[in-house]
């Protein structure tokens, strides 16, 4: 399905050359729920980036099904089949949610079929199918609007980049089934990246990278555990629990 | 009526044939059609061209279309149409102006509408201004609009001009009494070498009077525009004033609020932004299998939506 081979990006900095990815190999298989995961600063985004084409690579070469497309543009990838949920997803004065879902789904979509998409993701479509994707909703709304234009184009390859980021607990619940759902499908891959443990846990392969490297590859039973050792704190941290412990007696 | 003069009127007032109420239709300078109601008259003025809307008290529900088209090259003409509505009113006027510029020679319209509105009235008045023709003569509009809302009244004006005029100096002027209200939406596009002036100057004499003047505007390649709001706050009153603007190509845009506060009970805001498209718009429309270009033609087409 999707193949990175010996992937470099660099970017000018005030220091000099600061390389962000190093020599990165990685295969998603076809129909892989996989969960891309990392300390901050790590290259995570960077990589999905340069999967759907936002940033090219330094070197390298990206095949998606076979067909080398290192050098296609955003907009043929997503032809091709390959779609990104932003980050922080971008606001539009002027373009209604039902407009943006009905570019995602390519441009026919019923009114009916987008209310379809907004409810998968826990949106009373009434409220929000006329509003526009501005300022006036909130960050978890855009989000989830966000998921939807993704479930609305439904092609082959999936990249959400933290979509866990800004939304609350009963919305993380409805993202974790709707994860499963576009999961069981089962005709489709989906790479996330991800820091929450309950999306891990779903994951057919979690991948850690770090400073630019691939760290880890494998099943969430040999990874996990070794990420959540990492979890145990820092050393300055360590010394004030001690100190708030020792004053506690 | 030909067809061209048939896509005028469909692009002026979506009127694809006679509208039902109220109309007065000028085409190339003369009365192309007129129809009054029981409670809207229309009377040509005989000192100077336009007409007289007279709009008796307690009219409700009732719309009233005039608009103009120009199709023949080099007609240039001032009209003044003024209209006279009265209390308890309730109604809908949608204006506008097509020209059609085939030839070498300047087609120039200048309205002039002046409105009276009465006390405890709502009015909405929509205006679209649209140009055409590949004729070398230019497509000339200058419209002013003069406004006085009465005490508790409501007007809500949206105007809006969107291709083909290639040069437009607008003026609206208003004033407004005790507790009324004025909503002013205007949404402008200039491509090529076209130019738009547009100025508002609101008084708010009235105690309690608001007014939020809005613009919206997307200039492209060589053209230029200057949008000045003026809102004078001259009693406790609110205002508000925005300009919001997509600046594309070699254009220029300029944007010159002013509000000034003559009462210490006034409350008044402006606010202006001028920008290029956000890359991170265009990239995520490219995402969802859109080209740059169609991108970036979705983010114009809704800004002016």
């Amino acid at each position: 399905m999707l193949e990175l081979r010996d992937i470099t990006f660099s970017v000018e900095s005030e220091k000099g050359e600061k390389t962000i990815l190093k020599n990165v190999n990685l295969t998603i298989d076809d129909r892989k729920f996989v969960a891309i995961t990392g300390p901050n600063g790590g290259g995570k985004s960077t990589l999905a980036k340069i999967i759907v084409g936002i940033e090219k690579p330094t070197s390298g070469k990206i095949f998606f099904n076979g067909v080398d497309i290192t050098d296609k543009s955003i907009t043929e990838r997503a032809q091709m089949g390959i779609s990104f949920a932003f980050q922080q997803p971008v606001r539009f004065k002027g373009i209604k949610v039902k407009d943006l879902l009905k570019l995602a789904a390519g441009g026919k979509m019923s009114v009916s079929g987008a209310c379809d998409y907004l409810s998968e993701v826990g949106l009373c479509a009434r409220d929000y199918i006329n509003r526009d994707v501005d300022g006036s909703l909130s960050g978890g709304e855009l989000k989830r609007i966000e998921i939807a234009t993704i479930i609305a184009r439904d092609t082959e390859l999936s990249v959400f980049d933290e979509p866990e980021a800004g939304i609350d607990l009963w919305s993380f619940n409805n993202l974790i089934k709707v994860f499963e759902k576009m999961h069981s499908k089962g005709d489709r891959s989906i790479i996330i990246i991800s820091h929450q443990e309950r999306i891990l846990n779903i994951a057919d392969e979690i991948i850690v990278v770090s400073a630019g490297n691939i760290d880890a590859v494998g099943k969430k039973d040999d990874i996990l555990p070794e990420l959540l050792k990492g979890t145990e704190g820092c050393k300055f941290y360590k010394k004030a629990e001690a100190v708030t412990a020792s004053t506690d007696k | 009526m030909d067809d061209i003069q048939k896509i005028l009127l469909e692009q002026v007032a979506d009127l694809h044939e006679v509208p039902a109420g109220a109309y007065n239709i000028r085409a190339n300078g003369g009365m192309a059609g007129r129809n009054t109601t029981a409670n809207i008259d229309i009377v040509t003025k005989e000192d100077k061209p336009g007409i007289d809307i007279y709009i008796k008290p307690g009219t409700k529900k009732e719309s009233l279309h005039i608009p103009v088209i120009i199709s023949e090259s080099g007609i240039k003409e001032t009209v003044y149409n003024d209209f006279h509505i009265g209390d308890d009113c309730d109604v809908t006027i949608i204006a506008g102006c097509g020209i059609h510029n085939g030839g070498k020679d300047d087609s120039e319209h200048s309205g002039i509408h002046s409105f009276f509105v009465g006390k405890n009235s709502k009015v909405k008045y929509v205006e679209k201004h649209y140009g055409r023709g590949e004729g070398t003569g230019e497509r000339i509009m200058n419209p002013t609009t003069y406004v006085e809302v009465g005490e508790n009244s409501y007007v809500e004006m949206e105007t809006a001009q969107i291709k083909g005029i290639d040069s437009t100096d607008r003026l609206t002027e208003a004033k407004l009494c005790d507790g009324a209200k004025l909503v002013v939406s205007e949404k402008l596009m200039t491509h090529g070498k076209q130019y738009a002036k547009t100025t508002f100057n609101v008084d708010l004499d009235g105690v309690g009077s608001s007014a939020n003047v809005v613009s919206r505007s997307v200039a492209k390649e060589d053209s230029r525009q200057l949008f000045i709001s003026k809102i004078n706050g001259n009693n406790k009153c609110a205002g508000h004033t925005e300009c919001d603007a997509i600046i594309m190509d070699d254009a220029k845009i300029s944007a010159v609020p002013e509000i000034t506060a003559n009462h210490l009970e006034a409350e008044l805001i402006h606010e202006a932004a001028i920008g290029k498209i956000a890359g991170e718009q265009i990239i995520k429309l490219m995402t969802l299998g859109l080209t740059e270009e169609e991108a970036e033609a979705e983010i114009v087409n809704g800004f002016l939506k």
